[in-house]
C-alpha cells in the first residue's frame, strides 16, 4: 500500500511539474473553470430571486442549498482532478493498444488506468467549494452538532468512492466495447442527477427515478447525504442515510473492482 | 501552374454543384459510420433536461406564482424541450476546434491547392452531419416530444410556423458562421481551445440555452430602463436558442417577431463576412513546411 501511495505521489509531482511548466496554459484551464462554476452559481442565485426555497417544504432554501452545490462542487473536484483525467485516455488506450504497455507493468492495472494522470486545476472549483460552504454555513440560522461535522469528511469520501466507482464501470464497459464515447458522455448526464437535492425526483416519475438514482445506481447519495448531514437538521433519521452512504460505497468499489478485472480478462489487444 | 489551375477549375454552376453533392455525399457516408454512438449520444442529450424539469417543478411548487417572467411551468418545460431543438440547428460541436487544428497541423494547406473552397467544403460537411444528426435524431425526439404533448400550447398559426422554421434556418447558418470565424482565429492564435471556451461559456449563458432569457427582463444593466434581457437581444447568442423557442411559445410576436428575424439576418450576414475576411487575411499570413 505504501509503494502504491509513493508511486501515486510520484505520479501527482510529474503531473504538476508539467502544469508548471505551461503555467500559462494551467491559470487558463482554472479560470475556464471557474467560469463554468461562477455561470452555475449565477444561475441559482437568479432562480432564488423568484422563490425562497426550491421544493415546498424540503428546507433546501437558499443558503442550506448552496451548502448543497458547495458539497457537489467539492466531491466533483476531487473525481475530476484524480480519476476522470486517467479514465478519459482509457478510450484510446484501448483503440490503439497502448493498453498492452500497461498490463505488462509489474503493478495493479487498475491504479494505473485510474490514477496515472491528476488535473490539479480541476481543484480549483473545490477550494471555491469550500469557500461557498463556508460562506453558506455562517449565513445559516441553523449550527450543525459536532457529530454532523465528523461525519461530513467520512460522507465526502463515500461520495469520491460511489463516483470512482461509477468511472471504474464505464471503464471497464470501454475495454469491453472497445470505442464508447457515448458512455464518458453517460457519465456525464448521469451525475447531473446528483447535483439537485433528491426531493425535486417527486411525483409518478420523480418517485421511481429517485429510487432507481438512490438504490440501483446510488448517484442521488453522492451529494445529498454528506450536504443533508450538515444543512439540514441532524436527527435520528440521519443515520439511515449515513449508513446507506458508507454501504453504497463499499459496495461500489467492490463491484466495480470485480466487473473490471472481469473486462480486462476479456481484453484483446489492438497492436500488432 | 496557373494552367494546371485553370485545367481542373469547375467549368460552370453545373459543375460547382456537382462538387458540392461529392462532397456532402463523402460527408454523410463519413458520419454513418458510428451511427449506433450517434443515437445513444442523442437520446443522453435529454438527460439533463430532465433535471431541469424537476428543479422548476419544484420552484413553482415552492412559490404562489402562477408564471415566471410570463412562463407557466408548462411553458419552461416546453421551451426546454424546444431549445434541444434549436441547439440541434445551430450547434456546431468540434467545428472551430477542427478549423484550427487543421491550421496547426498543415492540412489546411490542400484547401489553398485544391478547387475546393474551404468554407463550402465545411459547410457541407455539417450539412452532411445535421442531416444525419436529424435522420437519426428523429425518432428519440418525436418519441419525447409525444410523451411531453401536454406541456406544449396549442399548434401556433401558419405565419408563426413558418417564422419559426426561418429562424431555425437561420439559427443554423449563424451557428455555423460563428463557429468558423471563431476556428480561423487559429491562423493567428494557431491554439484556439481556450477562446472557444469561452465562447461555449458566454453562449451557453446567454443563448437561453441554461434559462429563457426573459428571466433576465429584471436584471439591471446601471443604465436607466434597460435590463440584461433588452442588452441579450442585440446581441448573436439568443438566436442559437432562445429566439426559435419563444416564437414557438408565442413570446415573440407582430413587429417584434419581424424586428427579431432582421437582428438575426443581419447577424448571419455580419458573421459571413467575418469569416471570409478571417480567411482571406489568414491565408496570406499562413506558412507551412514539409510535405
Amino acid at each position: 500500500m505504501a509503494r502504491y501511495f509513493t508511486i501515486f505521489l510520484t505520479f501527482a509531482r510529474a503531473c504538476l511539474v508539467r502544469d508548471m511548466t505551461f503555467r500559462a496554459n494551467f491559470i487558463l484551464e482554472c479560470l475556464t473553470s471557474l467560469g463554468w462554476m461562477s455561470m452555475n452559481l449565477a444561475f441559482y442565485l437568479l432562480v432564488f430571486t423568484f422563490t425562497s426555497e426550491i421544493g415546498k417544504g424540503t428546507g433546501w432554501s437558499k443558503e442550506p442549498f448552496f451548502a448543497f452545490v458547495a458539497t457537489g462542487l467539492i466531491i466533483n473536484s476531487v473525481v475530476q482532478a484524480f480519476f476522470m483525467p486517467s479514465a478519459e485516455e482509457l478510450t484510446e488506450m484501448v483503440r490503439t493498444g497502448g493498453l498492452d504497455a500497461v498490463l505488462v507493468q509489474p503493478l495493479d492495472a487498475q491504479f494505473l488506468l485510474s490514477m496515472h494522470r491528476v488535473d490539479f486545476s480541476a481543484l480549483a472549483n473545490g477550494a471555491v467549494g469550500v469557500g461557498l460552504l463556508a460562506w453558506a454555513m455562517s449565513r445559516m440560522d441553523y449550527t450543525p452538532p459536532a457529530v454532523a461535522w465528523l461525519l461530513y469528511p467520512l460522507l465526502l469520501l463515500c461520495g469520491v468512492a460511489i463516483l470512482y466507482g461509477l468511472v471504474i464501470m464505464l471503464a471497464a464497459a470501454t475495454i469491453l466495447m472497445g470505442r464508447n464515447q457515448s458512455l464518458y458522455d453517460f457519465w456525464f448526464y448521469l451525475t447531473n442527477f446528483s447535483r439537485y437535492p433528491a426531493e425535486i425526483y417527486s411525483g409518478p416519475w420523480g418517485g421511481p427515478l429517485r429510487m432507481i438514482c438512490t438504490f440501483v445506481i446510488p448517484i442521488l447519495l453522492v451529494v445529498n447525504v454528506p450536504a443533508r448531514v450538515i444543512a439540514q437538521p441532524f436527527t435520528g433519521e440521519s443515520w439511515g442515510s449515513v449508513a446507506a452512504a458508507v454501504i453504497a460505497a463499499v459496495v461500489a468499489l467492490v463491484v466495480s473492482r470485480v466487473v473490471f478485472q472481469r473486462a480486462l480478462s476479456r481484453y484483446r489487444s489492438a497492436s500488432s | 501552374m496557373s494552367g494546371s489551375l485553370e485545367a481542373v477549375r469547375p467549368a460552370g454552376p453545373l459543375q460547382g454543384l456537382r462538387t458540392w453533392w461529392t462532397m456532402l455525399k463523402i460527408c454523410l457516408e463519413e458520419r454513418l459510420v458510428y451511427r449506433g454512438d450517434f443515437a445513444l449520444g442523442t437520446l443522453m442529450r435529454f438527460l439533463p433536461i430532465v433535471t431541469q424539469v424537476f428543479l422548476w417543478t419544484a420552484v413553482f411548487g415552492a412559490t404562489s406564482r402562477g408564471d415566471i417572467a410570463g412562463y407557466t411551468r408548462n411553458d419552461i418545460v416546453a421551451y426546454y424541450l424546444l431549445t434541444m431543438l434549436t441547439r440541434a440547428f445551430s450547434s456546431m460541436p468540434g467545428l472551430a476546434g477542427g478549423i484550427a487544428r487543421s491550421v496547426r497541423d498543415g492540412s489546411v494547406k490542400k484547401f489553398l491547392i485544391q478547387p475546393v473552397d474551404y468554407v463550402s467544403f465545411l459547410l457541407a460537411a455539417r450539412v452532411a452531419h445535421k442531416l444525419v444528426y436529424y435522420a437519426v435524431a428523429a425518432i428519440p425526439f418525436a418519441l419525447v416530444f409525444f410523451l411531453c404533448r401536454s406541456y406544449f400550447p396549442p399548434v401556433p398559426d401558419a405565419t408563426t410556423i413558418a417564422a419559426f422554421l426561418l429562424s431555425l434556418a437561420l439559427s443554423f447558418l449563424l451557428g455555423f458562421f460563428m463557429e468558423v470565424t471563431l476556428g480561423m482565429l487559429g491562423f493567428w492564435f494557431m491554439e484556439v481551445s481556450s477562446i472557444v471556451f469561452g465562447y461555449m461559456l458566454v453562449q451557453y449563458l446567454l443563448s437561453g440555452h441554461m434559462f429563457p432569457i426573459d428571466l433576465l427582463k429584471g436584471t439591471p444593466t446601471g443604465i436607466a430602463g434597460v435590463s440584461l434581457a433588452d442588452v441579450v437581444h442585440w446581441l448573436p447568442f439568443e438566436y442559437t436558442a432562445y429566439f426559435s423557442s419563444a416564437v414557438w411559445l408565442g413570446k415573440v410576436k407582430g413587429a417584434q417577431l419581424v424586428s427579431s428575424l432582421a437582428i438575426e439576418a443581419g447577424w448571419v450576414v455580419v458573421m459571413a463576412v467575418a469569416c471570409r475576411v478571417a480567411w482571406w487575411r489568414g491565408t496570406r499570413r499562413y506558412s507551412a513546411f514539409g510535405g
